[in-house]
């Protein structure tokens, strides 16, 4: 895994107005996220962590400030590349799973590769490799209803992994989930970190960002304190 | 090329799947267009039928005809009193004299009548009205006999001869089923006739003396010789096409007038009825009909239209926090307007092909239904296929525009508006 730095952000600052009130989301986020690096985004509700989140994953743009991504500023992106970005570099990974309901595991799998416009062999392998990192290969003809809460998360997992992306992005992954359920979500993210991929994950737990490698707490829309957690700042990264 | 069509075939997997996910809205959608179609289809259908048939009744007594009955005198002329019978002798001439001297009359013949006169075939008896009159009366009172038969001719005229042709009832009447009666022998009066044809089965929305299936028609000549009438009952006459029946009307005052002496604006001195003018009328009428039908075509089409609008905008709307996440995992916005308007095409497809389907079914059957009565003036409904097909494309088009606008916003908005829209 070659080092250095994935997502590069700086002075970013988001403003929402909603008629003459203007609401200031993010007040200016200085942060980077190295490849390899497994991140966690902590902080209250309101904090801005999911704009932060949203912006990293091109899914919203920043109202001021430079994103790079991958050694490309975001902001020179037409939609066509950002669509791409979205599609092959980023997984991103919801609260509720956002799994289309009237699909299989394996068709909402395979959505991403649809997408992607991969032919039809290369779609079959990837989904069945997917749906084994995360232990749902035997689910692959399962629709959401018929799979527990736990499952459907890994099932979105998997989806975002289909494209074999550098970071998976996840917005509170556990937030919907048993503790039971939820350590096993961040166990498959550590299985994936350590095999080399890039994970920032949104968590309210404690108890979930404390087997992170780094903490980035925000709190009105700014960084706390950029600090790495203990254990495991010398052992991983770098 | 390739790529394109596998990128195709890439789509149309999506929105296969998403199709067995919506069978319930689908099928709503499907089901408004089809009712939408089979309405206006059936409506404009049923409408020519009815309009092919009253046509067709209208001119079951005749095509431009016009009858005239010898009236009363209602004004005092050249020193004779009102209230003077006007009867039209046989021997006057009076036949050879209005062909003559009136303009624009293209056929003209008299009727004689009897009613009551005894029928006999075999053990059969009934009591029919007969009708003495001439060849012209075939083709202006539209008596057309069953093949192998015909209507009386100038040599049954000339010859005086002992023949008969019967309206439909009439031989129903009187001939067991399998028999045919053209060349029977039959009694009138007890004196023999030999049947030479029955009258073709005929829509009928007017007559003077009973309709036509009714009648027992015998030459003028033969009836003179029986009945010895002085009188006739009745003239019909047929005026040439484009020719004004007013001015005939007219014309034919003022011929009469002179012969029998009464002046030609006495109204009350002929009675005339004026089919031509009826049949005007009549026109006009279905035409306000057929106005009427396309203008109801013209609202259901409106409804059936705002039905599949507002059922394709609310599956966009409904669908708008799936169509972030699309969004999220990369789709591009061709993906997801494309998927709309396949799906909103694909529905008014299937819609309209039903529609049509069964409104053709429907005429087909209605057309194996015995037409009798108030049934028989429906005629044959007919589906319109520029209608129909119209009907489908209008619907096609408002469907794809409802699903179309939403789905181009829902793809243009930004993803994080659309993943947080429940």
């Amino acid at each position: 895994m070659e080092n250095g730095t994935l997502a590069s952000l700086t002075g970013i600052t988001k403003v929402y107005r909603t008629g003459k009130v203007e609401v200031r989301a993010l007040g200016g986020i200085d942060l980077d996220i190295k490849r390899g690096e497994f991140v966690a985004i902590i902080g209250p509700s309101g904090s801005g962590k999911s704009t932060l989140m949203n912006i990293i994953g091109c899914l919203d743009t920043p109202t001021s400030g430079t994103y790079v991504l991958d050694g490309q500023p975001v902001a020179d992106m037409g939609i066509h590349e950002l669509a791409s970005i979205r599609n092959k570099k980023i997984g991103f990974i919801f609260q509720n799973f956002n799994l289309l309901a009237y699909a299989t595991a394996y068709e909402n799998v395979e959505l991403p590769l649809i997408f992607a416009g991969a032919p039809g062999p290369v779609r079959k392998e990837k989904v069945m490799h997917s749906l084994s990192v995360v232990g749902l290969a035997d689910r692959a003809d399962h629709k959401p209803t018929e799979l527990s809460g736990g499952e459907m998360q890994r099932v979105a997992i998997a989806r975002a992994l289909a494209n074999d992306p550098e970071v998976i992005l996840a917005d509170e992954p556990t937030g919907n989930l048993d503790t039971k359920s939820g350590q096993e979500i961040i166990s498959i993210f550590e299985r994936l970190n350590s095999a080399g991929r890039s994970v920032v994950t949104i968590t309210h737990d404690m108890t979930i960002a404390s087997r992170c490698h780094r903490i980035v707490p925000i709190r009105d829309g700014l960084i706390e304190s950029n600090t790495e957690n203990g254990k495991d700042v010398d052992g991983t990264i770098n | 090329m390739r790529i394109l069509t596998y990128k195709l075939l890439l789509f149309l997997k999506l929105i296969g799947r998403e199709f067995k996910a919506q069978k319930l809205r689908m099928g709503l959608t499907i089901l408004a267009i089809t009712w939408g179609t089979i309405s206006i289809t059936l409506l404009m259908a049923f409408s020519v039928g009815l309009d092919q048939q009253f046509a067709k009744a209208r001119q079951g007594l005749g095509d431009g005809i016009v009858i005239v009955w010898g009236g009363q005198t209602s004004l005092p002329f050249q020193g004779l009193p009102q209230g003077r019978r006007i009867s039209f002798r046989t021997e006057s001439g009076i036949i050879d004299l209005i062909k003559s001297h009136v303009v624009g009359i293209d056929m003209i013949a008299g009727e004689f009548l009897r009613w009551g006169q005894t029928l006999e075939y075999g053990e059969k008896q009934i009591n029919k009205l007969v009708c003495g009159t001439y060849p012209e009366y075939e083709v202006m009172r539209a008596h057309y006999a069953k093949a192998g038969g015909r209507f009386i001719n100038k040599k049954d005229m000339d010859l005086k001869r002992r023949v008969v042709y019967l309206g439909t009832d009439v031989a129903e009447e009187l001939f067991d089923e399998g028999v045919n009666p053209v060349g029977e022998m039959v009694k009138i009066n007890s004196i023999p006739f030999t049947v030479i044809g029955v009258m073709i089965e005929k829509l009928q929305d007017s007559n003077y003396h009973g309709p036509d299936d009714n009648y027992v028609v015998i030459p003028a000549s033969t009836f003179l010789l029986f009945y010895g009438d002085p009188f006739f009952d009745n003239l019909v006459y047929k005026i040439e096409d484009g020719i004004d029946s007013k001015a005939v009307e007219k014309d034919l005052f003022r011929v009469l007038g002179a012969k029998y002496r009464f002046d030609p604006e006495d109204e009350s001195a002929l009675w005339i009825w004026d089919t031509v003018e009826g049949e005007e009328i009549s026109r006009k009428v279905f035409l306000g009909i057929t106005i009427f039908m396309w203008f109801i075509g013209g609202m259901t089409l409106l409804i059936a239209g705002i039905g599949v609008a507002n059922i394709m905008y609310v599956a966009v709307r409904e669908r708008t926090k799936e169509i972030g996440t699309k969004i999220a995992l990369g789709a591009e916005r061709k993906h997801i307007v494309f998927q709309f308007m396949t799906e909103a095409l694909s529905i008014a497809f299937v819609g309209g092909i039903v529609g049509i389907g069964f409104s053709v079914t429907i005429c087909a059957l209605f057309r194996l239904l015995p037409m009798e009565g108030a049934l028989e003036f429906m005629g044959k409904p007919t589906v319109n296929w520029v209608v129909a097909i119209t009907t489908v494309l209008t619907l096609s088009f408002i469907g794809l525009f409802a699903g179309l606008f939403p789905a181009r916003k829902a793809a243009s908005i930004n993803p994080v508006e659309a993943l947080r829209y429940e």
